[in-house]
């Protein structure tokens, strides 16, 4: 995860799969835990999954960027947990989260497998990824919102005659 | 010296169990929940995983309610539990300028892309003590209206274009990030590992080093060309996938100093920056450790070294509250040894300068006698 895969992921060319894959995982580790139990306890026709690594918690360093855009510096970690679980279906699925809610991540590694999985795929995308999504970016739209309320309108106030 | 000594394990669990005791208080009234502390004290998190250098909202509540309010102590806690938990690597640089903002201000530009954002600040309250917050007042929705979206640029960014301010801050190529989690803290320092030391200092010895700098240790006339709160999303490459992914997003406060620069034989005369990045909702201590870092920067533009502020391994080597806790509370340990041996020396020079002072005596009487 360090400077020789930023270059892979660097040179890795731009695909439409791998695009829809990165933002199912993104939204995925946003969910909230009980989001993900929920639609797994629900899901119909649940494969076997045995897992291949984890849930396991522990850090990244995260940085930042001098002045904002400069040379990168470690500014602080964060907790993170991360699972791989493969299904009896042969699917593989990973998953990573900040925090350390070890059901959800494990959940989230499933329905990363069965994202990849051309049957259930687009279930994935239908009954998690999309309403989760419509979630998160209703939150966000209000917070900017609320945010935008505090906008300062500055007025000059005219002294005197013309 | 330090030897062990037996005898105070009963006194010791006692201790423990009254502290236990005294850290839930009156039982008649409801325990805090983690929930609680999280939504209602959300200040006092962000200072534990700030100093902490943990970002775990629901582990530095904990540690708050286990130290019972004590930050320091708490923050110890945090650094103590990050130690038992592997490294799963580095994310890449976050991007503050793709920030979902939630407060933004400068004292520079009045009219700027993105506008002056207030958010939830306490700056223009009057600090008149509020006495229906004693009980559960219902609490209004906040107000609301449309806002503009898409990436609001750092005002950075906007006062480069005239070249009088200096660019972000590059280190050469080939240098490789400093990790003070890894590496021993080595002086001279690059200023990506002095920057990691501050955004994990203390906020009160960072305000107090800013401070002395506006008094004129080391004078260096800054503004505060942005303040930025909100949240950025972290990303790391995973290499069983070959590609990065987006692990969610964490909550920084981060600042741009400006400062006027009259130039020295090295650099012409222009604005130079200090920058301040921490986790959290806390513009005291970005702003501290922004004007710290660029006071730190006066050897690089060839500024007369003056001031404590300016001094490097001054600075860095007392910025860590934990280190400095460790060491100043260790001295209320048992040193009964230590303290043998030196009341032993007191002694013996109180005994030979009693022995001096008597036969300085004795030589004057005889003297006074001999007249």
């Amino acid at each position: 995860m360090a400077e020789a895969t930023q270059q892979l992921h660097e040179q890795a060319p731009a695909n439409p799969e791998q695009a829809a894959r990165q933002r199912a995982m993104a939204v995925l580790a946003r969910a909230s835990g009980s989001e993900l139990a929920k639609a797994w306890d629900a899901w119909p026709d649940r494969p076997d999954v045995s897992p291949v690594r984890g849930p396991e918690t522990g850090l990244v360093m995260v940085r930042g960027r001098i002045g904002g855009g400069g040379a990168p510096f470690n500014f602080g970690e964060a907790t993170v947990t991360r699972a791989t679980v493969k299904l009896s279906t042969g699917h593989v699925g990973h998953a990573y989260a900040l925090g350390a809610d070890k059901d959800k991540v494990r959940h989230a590694a499933i329905f990363d497998a069965l994202w990849q999985d051309d049957a259930t795929r687009s279930a994935v995308e239908d009954q998690l990824v999309a309403p989760i999504c419509k979630r998160l970016d209703s939150e966000d739209t209000r917070r900017r919102d609320e945010t935008a309320a505090t906008r300062v309108d500055f007025f000059t106030m005219v002294r005197g005659e013309d | 010296m330090y030897v062990a000594v037996k005898g105070g394990e009963a006194a010791i669990s006692n201790a423990h169990q009254l502290l236990a005791d005294r850290r839930r208080g009156d039982r008649s009234v409801p325990a805090m929940t983690i929930e609680q502390i999280v939504e209602q004290l959300g200040l006092a998190v962000d200072r534990i995983m700030s100093e902490g250098s943990l970002y775990d909202k629901e582990l530095a509540a904990l540690a708050f309610k286990q130290a019972r309010g004590d930050m320091i102590e708490a923050i110890f806690l945090l650094r103590a539990y990050r130690t038992t938990l592997p490294r799963f690597g580095y994310s890449n640089p976050i991007d503050t300028g793709d920030m979902l903002i939630e407060r933004r201000i400068s004292a520079t530009y009045k009219d700027l892309p993105g506008g002056q954002l207030l958010g939830p600040t306490f700056d223009y309250t009057h600090r008149l003590l509020d006495p229906q917050l004693k009980g559960d007042e219902v609490v209004d929705e906040p107000q609301s209206r449309d806002a503009e979206t898409g990436h609001t640029p750092r005002v950075s960014e906007i006062l480069d274009q005239e070249g009088l301010i200096e660019g972000d801050g590059e280190l050469p190529d080939d240098h490789r990030t400093g990790d003070l989690t890894r590496e021993p803290m080595e002086f001279p320092m690059t200023r990506d590992t002095r920057l990691q030391a501050l955004s994990r200092g203390d906020e009160g010895f960072l305000l107090a080093l800013a401070y002395s700098t506006q008094r004129g240790y080391a004078r260096s006339h800054p503004f505060a060309g942005e303040i930025r709160i909100g949240e950025v999303e972290v990303e790391i490459d995973v290499p069983e996938l070959g590609f990065a992914v987006s692990i969610g997003r964490i909550r920084v406060t981060e600042c741009q100093m400006v400062n006027q620069f009259k130039g020295s034989a090295k650099p012409p005369p222009q604005f130079t920056r200090g920058y301040g990045l921490v986790f959290g909702q806390s513009e005291r201590k970005a702003m501290s450790m922004s004007m710290v870092d660029r006071t730190l920067r006066a050897t690089e533009l060839g500024e007369d070294l003056t001031a404590p502020a300016q001094d490097e391994e001054f600075v860095i080597s007392h910025s860590d509250n934990v280190q400095a806790t460790g060491f100043v509370e260790h001295l209320k340990l048992p040193h009964y040894v230590d303290f043998q041996a030196e009341l032993d020396l007191v002694r013996r020079m109180r005994s030979e300068f009693d022995a001096r002072q008597d036969g300085a005596e004795e030589q004057g009487d005889n003297l006074e006698a001999a007249e």
